[in-house]
């Protein structure tokens, strides 16, 4: 019974899926199998055989090419009842939040979204899943027989932790039978938003606002920190749906990736859709009323405090050169 | 258009929490509770969306008793009838059990589109909206940024990763998972507020529906997550905690 692994083309998560999958697998006793789906996709399937992986199953099929959830659905329910695994992992991306649930009620089982840590006890797999906004932990199972389906949590394993096989695993290609009309949506070309002109990829420090700001008329506090600290300024998504900030300020899943030298968070609670974005900086300060926001774990340097006195004071002391 | 929203209560968002002697759920008694806040977008969605093309929204919520009031919020923000299905296990219901049950009330009605959340704030399970809609067998979409009904049919705006969005088209009936931010919600009125009185909100329990509340997934244990990093935590007063901030950006990290 195995592991198996359905890796979405392209993203950098199935690599850390991928990798979760393997020490799922070996704690279980058991082997991996990756699975690529698609249109035309023996040179992703040929890409994830490199990987330490029994084999690679590839589920071609040209009803695949753009990503429906019906579509999807149908073929994975296929590719499992012939496979029978004992766990079904899958990165969490918002194309798997799109459909997995639906996949595995379709076969009657619960789906552990977004673990963040895995682990087999008594011979079960234990996933670890955040609640309540990153300030609780629960240890979670499935009831019933397997298969077990999860998804692992954008950064919680790392993509760099896949074990290469020694020789390249063999390709198996799964047939699976769909009709168009059993495809009930129409999804168009992906398209972005026009792009404004700043580029926070390339900021060498960044205050970043959220919710805590209030309003903006309180942004000044931060713009001018920022421009004590020769900064840009950055959101959260809650500071960019109220038209705060533009939205080319996002920082986060849905909004840009950034890894400046100072990451500095103003009343942001570091939900991992913002945490994801920005935990690649090299020093990290939060400022937050809150001692229990989740933004602490990740900071290196932290004050549990009002941001309208901290951030004031920071601009002042930054004045005194 | 019968429009569905799926309106969860859940712990108001600064809640102080304790985890509950039974370990696997918080104490639920010393909380206040509000509405779901991404659900706040759905139900002013559906507030729209019948403002434009007429019909009917009927707010639905699976809930302890209490979450009858989050029902009264939207009546007064204009929703015409609630439906409360009530049970105490749906406070911590795993998302299959929650689903089965509102598809089991939704099912019994004419309904051209349901909407929820995206996300509950306490759970997070991001499941209940794609699971009812295979329950109820109706094509769907999530994290949705836009709405555009038509003759007979939808065309959404989905939000993908880093920036990214795309179109979406779907016969109705549909169910659509609702981002947060699409819209800017409305404020009860002290007339909704009265209005909501008169109201219909009818009750049912799992067993009229026939669901079953056996779960499929559950918490062994419940508690505060340890930290991994050393956080170097700065005392003292706004200016000494800037002052000890300032030098160490400075001299420690050598970021400024
Ligand atoms: C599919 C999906 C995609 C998402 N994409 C993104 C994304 O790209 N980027 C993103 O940021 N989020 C994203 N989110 C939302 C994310 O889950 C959080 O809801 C969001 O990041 C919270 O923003 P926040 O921290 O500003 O607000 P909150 O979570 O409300 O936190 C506000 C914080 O401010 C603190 N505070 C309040 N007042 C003060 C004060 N006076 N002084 C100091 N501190 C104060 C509070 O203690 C609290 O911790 C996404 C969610 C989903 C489901
Ligand atoms: N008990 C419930 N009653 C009504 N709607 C719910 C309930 N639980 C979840 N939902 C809806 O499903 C969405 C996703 O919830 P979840 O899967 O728990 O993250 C929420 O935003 C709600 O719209």
């Amino acid at each position: 019974m195995s592991v198996l692994l359905i890796a979405e083309r392209g993203h950098k998560m199935s690599w850390e899926a991928l990798a979760a999958a393997q020490q799922l697998a070996s704690a279980l006793g058991s082997e991996v199998k990756a699975v690529a789906i698609g249109a035309g996709v023996a040179e992703y399937a040929d890409e994830l055989a490199g990987a330490k992986v029994a084999e690679v199953l590839a589920v071609d099929h040209e009803l695949l090419a753009a990503y429906t959830p019906d579509g999807f659905t149908l073929a994975l329910a296929q590719l499992i009842e012939q496979e029978k695994p004992a766990v079904v992992l899958f990165p969490h991306t918002y194309q798997v939040r799109d459909y997995a649930p639906k996949l595995a009620t379709k076969m009657g089982k619960a789906f552990l979204s977004d673990a963040t840590a895995m682990r087999v006890e008594d011979g079960r797999p234990v996933f670890v899943r955040q609640l309540f906004q990153g300030k609780m932990n629960a240890d979670v199972v499935a009831e019933g027989d397997g298969p077990v389906f999860a998804s692992v949590q954008a950064s919680a394993y790392r993509a760099d932790a896949v074990e290469k096989g020694e020789a390249k695993a063999p390709v198996r290609a799964v047939a699976v039978t769909l009709d168009a009309s059993e495809i009930r949506t129409k999804p168009l070309e992906p398209f972005q938003e026009t792009k404004g002109g700043v580029d926070l990829t390339a900021a060498e420090r960044i205050v970043s606002v959220g919710r805590g700001i209030q309003g903006p008329e309180n942004l000044p506090v931060a713009e001018k920190l920022a421009a004590a600290l020769g900064a840009e300024i950055a959101g959260s998504r809650p500071v960019i749906d109220n038209g705060w900030l533009p939205l080319e300020r996002q920082v986060g899943s849905s909004g840009q990736v950034v890894t400046p030298k100072l990451y500095l968070a103003l009343g942001i609670s570091g939900a991992i859709q913002h945490v994801v974005g920005m935990k690649g900086a090299q020093t990290i300060v939060a400022i937050n009323k809150d001692d229990s926001a989740p933004i602490f774990e990740i900071a290196d340097y932290g004050i549990v405090g009002d941001l309208f006195e901290v951030a004031p004071a920071l601009t002042e002391e930054l004045g005194k050169g | 258009m019968n429009i569905f929203v799926c309106l969860k209560q859940t712990a108001a968002r600064d809640s102080a929490l304790r985890v509950a002697a039974s370990g696997d759920w918080v104490d639920d008694a010393d909380l206040s509770h509000e509405m779901n806040e991404p659900d706040a977008f759905a139900l002013e969605e559906a507030l729209r969306l019948k403002e434009e093309h007429g019909g009917e929204v009927v707010a639905v919520s699976a809930g302890p008793a209490r979450a009858a009031s989050t029902i009264r919020e939207a009546l007064a923000k204009g929703a015409d009838r609630g439906i409360l299905i009530e049970d105490d296990a749906f406070a911590d219901s795993d998302p299959l059990v929650t689903a089965r049950a509102l598809a089991a009330a939704i099912a019994k009605e004419p309904h051209d589109l349901v909407l929820t959340g995206l996300q509950s704030d306490d759970a997070g399970f991001g499941q209940v909206g794609v699971i009812l809609a295979e329950l109820l067998g109706v094509p769907h979409a999530t994290i949705i940024m836009q709405i555009v009904a038509s003759d007979g049919g939808l065309k959404v705006k989905r939000e993908l990763e880093a920036g990214w969005f795309q179109h979406v088209e779907m016969p109705l009936p549909a169910l659509l998972a609702i981002q947060s931010g699409i819209n800017k919600v409305r404020y009860a009125t002290l007339m909704g507020i009265k209005k909501a009185k008169s109201k219909p909100m009818a009750r049912l329990t799992p067993a009229e529906l026939g669901v079953s509340l056996e779960p499929a997934q559950r918490i062994l244990k419940l508690y505060a997550p340890q930290k991994s990093k050393q956080t170097v935590m700065l005392e003292g007063s706004p200016q000494e905690q800037a002052k000890q901030l300032v030098e160490k950006l400075r001299f420690e990290a050598r970021v400024l």
